[in-house]
């Protein structure tokens, strides 16, 4: 039986939670009203925080010197193609693992857990004499490549935890009805996951969108993502705050959006599960 | 007609497309999000034009992220640019390792000669040079007139530290959040470090002996050093020791600051009424000496252009960095927006044209420091390295921010100055050790 909670209790509560919400969002925020601001307002001292000279200024430079749909594109591409690849590895060996450990496989988990312990800046001469020699600098399939490989380690381990969940009975069910281990996994047991594999994909496509090392690193003119528009606003002698900020906005504008309307989707897939 | 007969004219008009795209080179250019950058960048249309054959593609990159993607590229030959915006420390290190076109066969009309001396030589080796300067700089003191005047102090042309300690405490007025002196605290190689470093050269000090053994142990880096605390404590601005040069640039131009000791490139930024509220009542002098001393610290940067020897189209690169660097650029600018906004620091003529002299209330102290400076010699002391701000090797980028770390750790009271010193002492000999000094 749930506990009784006083209304007093309740609004408490939620007020507390409202301020944490927008402790946490503000800095956002904090972007979004620079980014309206012109440069002398951006630095200001004391800022203001609604009442200064709304204008667009800041968009229109960063429109004007940038190609905004180039990097918007970039990034499209890297990370749904890299989350999609990662999925179409990871669901049959998160199948396995789940529905028919070997002995080592807690091991095996294990081990592709600690490939994410290693600083990435130590591989970089490596990957880039590699990229180098194959031509995949400055590519998008270059970096979907990375990223596939990146994210992997946590592709799979999500998607286990979801199909440990599943009983493997029902697995076994379809079986006897003389499933094939392929339609196995396509018709009964993806469809099955589906909030587990939409929570993945979501968190995944949002990791590769912000990923700051290798699509700088890796890039140049032709594939560099949105991370590469924002590093370009930084600027070491001069002011900037007010374009790097709208930049900033422009970039993270869609995977905001993308987040807000699957929220469902990502709460329902991160809590799926009865011990979770 | 035939889906063949279609298909096969689909391919010649793509075949033809790509010889007319195989004609053009284009070239890749990386440089920094700095103001005189992005006017180049606005200006390119200009080249192109004149150009058709070459497309420009522009890679921008915060400084510290595009100085990890050049020094990548280049060490390990990647060849994605064709133009790499670099620095004074980087081009003598990377031209001796073979990493550089040289700059030969220069067209008549580029005049080398008029290049700044001092700029020139840190761009050569071996009187070879081996990058195009795009603006230079050296530091100097910026001041308020108005609050001195109010101080009853006056600061000399060439002013020596005393000068700069007495003028910083008579300005302060800490109730009205007016600080005497805002000087770089962020930790940095290029942060702080430049600015201590050519402090302590000012004083006489010296990273290194003959030995190569770190000289933080010596009378002249202690009292460097405590000079810069004192005087940062008890007329400095709060939280200093985060400030670097924007955050410095933005109290200064908001009016809190009675003087401001950077890169002379700032002299555009404060005189600039758009952007700065002091704009008209700000002077100028030389970087302070230290008693009978005659050194200025010897600050010496130069953003340059230069041409990586992997690049396929060395040709086009070279057209490129000779039309961007060349005095007709500078009239293209001085055209297009005014002499004040004409790169400063790297050419003798555009400090003799009294249109720039009338414009840019700055160009006089900027000359003069930029000519004062002798990267050559840092120190009156001997030196075994070259540099001003800094020492021009290339283990200086890390362990000169970790010395940063120190000081500025004692500039925000968490150790005390000779902490800082005997620790950045044992972590630059260990370094140097490491990094198999002497050579």
């Amino acid at each position: 039986m749930a506990r009784a909670v006083t209304n007093q209790r309740k609004s408490i509560n939620t007020l507390i939670a409202w301020a944490i919400g927008f402790l946490i969002f503000f800095p956002i925020l904090w972007t979004i009203l620079t980014s309206f601001k012109t440069e002398a307002e951006a630095i200001a001292s004391p800022p203001s925080f609604l009442f200064f000279h709304w204008n667009l200024d800041a968009y229109h430079e960063v429109q004007e010197r940038s190609n905004y749909f180039l990097h918007f594109w970039n990034s499209v591409v890297i990370s749904l193609g890299s989350t999609l690849v990662g999925l179409a590895i990871a669901i049959p060996a998160a199948w396995s693992m789940a529905f028919v450990p070997a002995k080592r496989t807690k091991d095996v988990l294990m081990w592709m857990l600690s490939t994410k312990m290693l600083p990435p800046v130590g591989v970089l001469i490596p990957i880039y004499l590699i990229f180098r020699d194959t031509g995949l600098l400055d590519t998008r399939i270059g970096l979907v490549i990375v990223m596939t490989l990146i994210n992997l380690p946590i592709i799979i381990w999500m998607l286990f935890t979801y199909f440990r969940e599943i009983p493997g009975e029902i697995l076994e069910a379809a079986r006897m009805d003389g499933a094939t281990l392929r339609d196995e996994i396509i018709h009964v047991l993806t469809p099955m996951a589906v909030p587990g594999i939409a929570s993945t994909l979501l968190l995944n496509v949002i990791l590769s969108w912000n990923e700051a090392f290798w699509t700088l690193n890796l890039t140049a003119a032709k594939a560099a993502p949105l991370t590469a528009f924002i590093a370009s606003y930084s600027s070491p002698e001069g002011l900037f705050y007010a374009k790097l900020s709208a930049a900033s906005t422009m970039a993270i504008a869609p995977i905001l959006i993308l987040g807000w309307f699957s929220q469902k989707q990502l709460v329902r897939g991160l809590t799926f599960g009865a011990v979770k | 007609m035939t889906l063949r007969a279609q298909a096969l004219w689909g391919a010649c008009a793509i075949a033809a497309l790509s010889t007319a795209a195989a004609a053009e080179t284009t070239i890749t250019i990386a440089t920094v999000n700095n103001g005189d950058m992005v006017r180049m960048q606005g200006l390119s249309d200009e080249f192109t034009k004149a150009h058709p054959d070459i497309k420009l593609e522009w890679v921008t990159l915060e400084e510290n992220i595009l100085r990890q993607r050049v020094t990548t590229d280049i060490a390990t030959k990647g060849g994605q640019y064709d133009v790499m915006t670099i620095g004074t420390y980087e081009v003598p290190i990377w031209a001796k390792q073979n990493w550089l076109a040289p700059l030969t066969d220069v067209p008549a009309d580029y005049d080398v000669d008029d290049l700044l001396p001092s700029i020139r030589s840190a761009l050569s080796v071996d009187g070879t040079l081996y990058a195009a300067p795009f603006y230079g700089e050296s530091a100097m003191v910026m001041y308020r007139k108005d609050l001195a005047d109010k101080a009853g102090v006056t600061i000399p042309d060439q002013p020596k530290w005393d000068d700069i300690m007495a003028a910083a405490k008579a300005m302060t007025d800490k109730g009205n959040e007016i600080y005497g002196i805002c000087l770089r605290g962020k930790p940095g190689w290029g942060e702080n470090m430049a600015f201590i470093t050519a402090m302590a050269n000012s004083y006489g000090a010296r990273w290194f002996d003959m030995d190569w053994k770190a000289q933080f142990d010596s009378p002249e880096w202690k009292a460097a050093l405590d000079d810069y605390l004192s005087m940062m404590n008890e007329y400095g601005p709060p939280g200093a020791s985060s400030n670097g040069f924007n955050e410095n640039l933005s109290l200064f131009q908001t009016g809190k600051c009675g003087m401001w000791i950077d890169a002379t490139v700032a002299g555009s930024f404060v005189t600039d009424p758009d952007n700065s509220t002091v704009a008209d009542s700000v002077a100028f002098a030389q970087f302070p000496t230290k008693g009978d001393l005659e050194n200025h610290g010897n600050w010496l940067w130069a953003w340059s252009l230069a041409i990586p020897a992997t690049t396929d189209a060395p040709d086009a690169a070279k057209t490129f960095v000779t039309w961007a660097t060349s005095k007709a650029y500078t009239e293209l600018v001085a055209e297009k927006d005014g002499w004040r906004a004409a790169p400063p620091g790297t050419r003798t003529s555009l400090y003799e044209n009294p249109d720039y002299q009338a414009a840019a209330p700055f160009a006089e102290m900027t000359l003069k420091s930029m000519n004062a400076a002798t990267p050559d010699h840092p120190s009156v002391q001997e030196t075994p390295y070259t540099g001003g701000q800094f020492v021009a090797i290339p283990e200086f980028q890390g362990i000169g921010t970790a010395v940063g770390q120190q000081f500025s750790a004692a500039l925000a009271g968490q150790v005390t100055a000779d902490q800082a010193l005997s620790s950045a002492q044992s972590l630059t000999d260990r370094e140097m050790k490491r990094a198999g000094y002497p050579k």
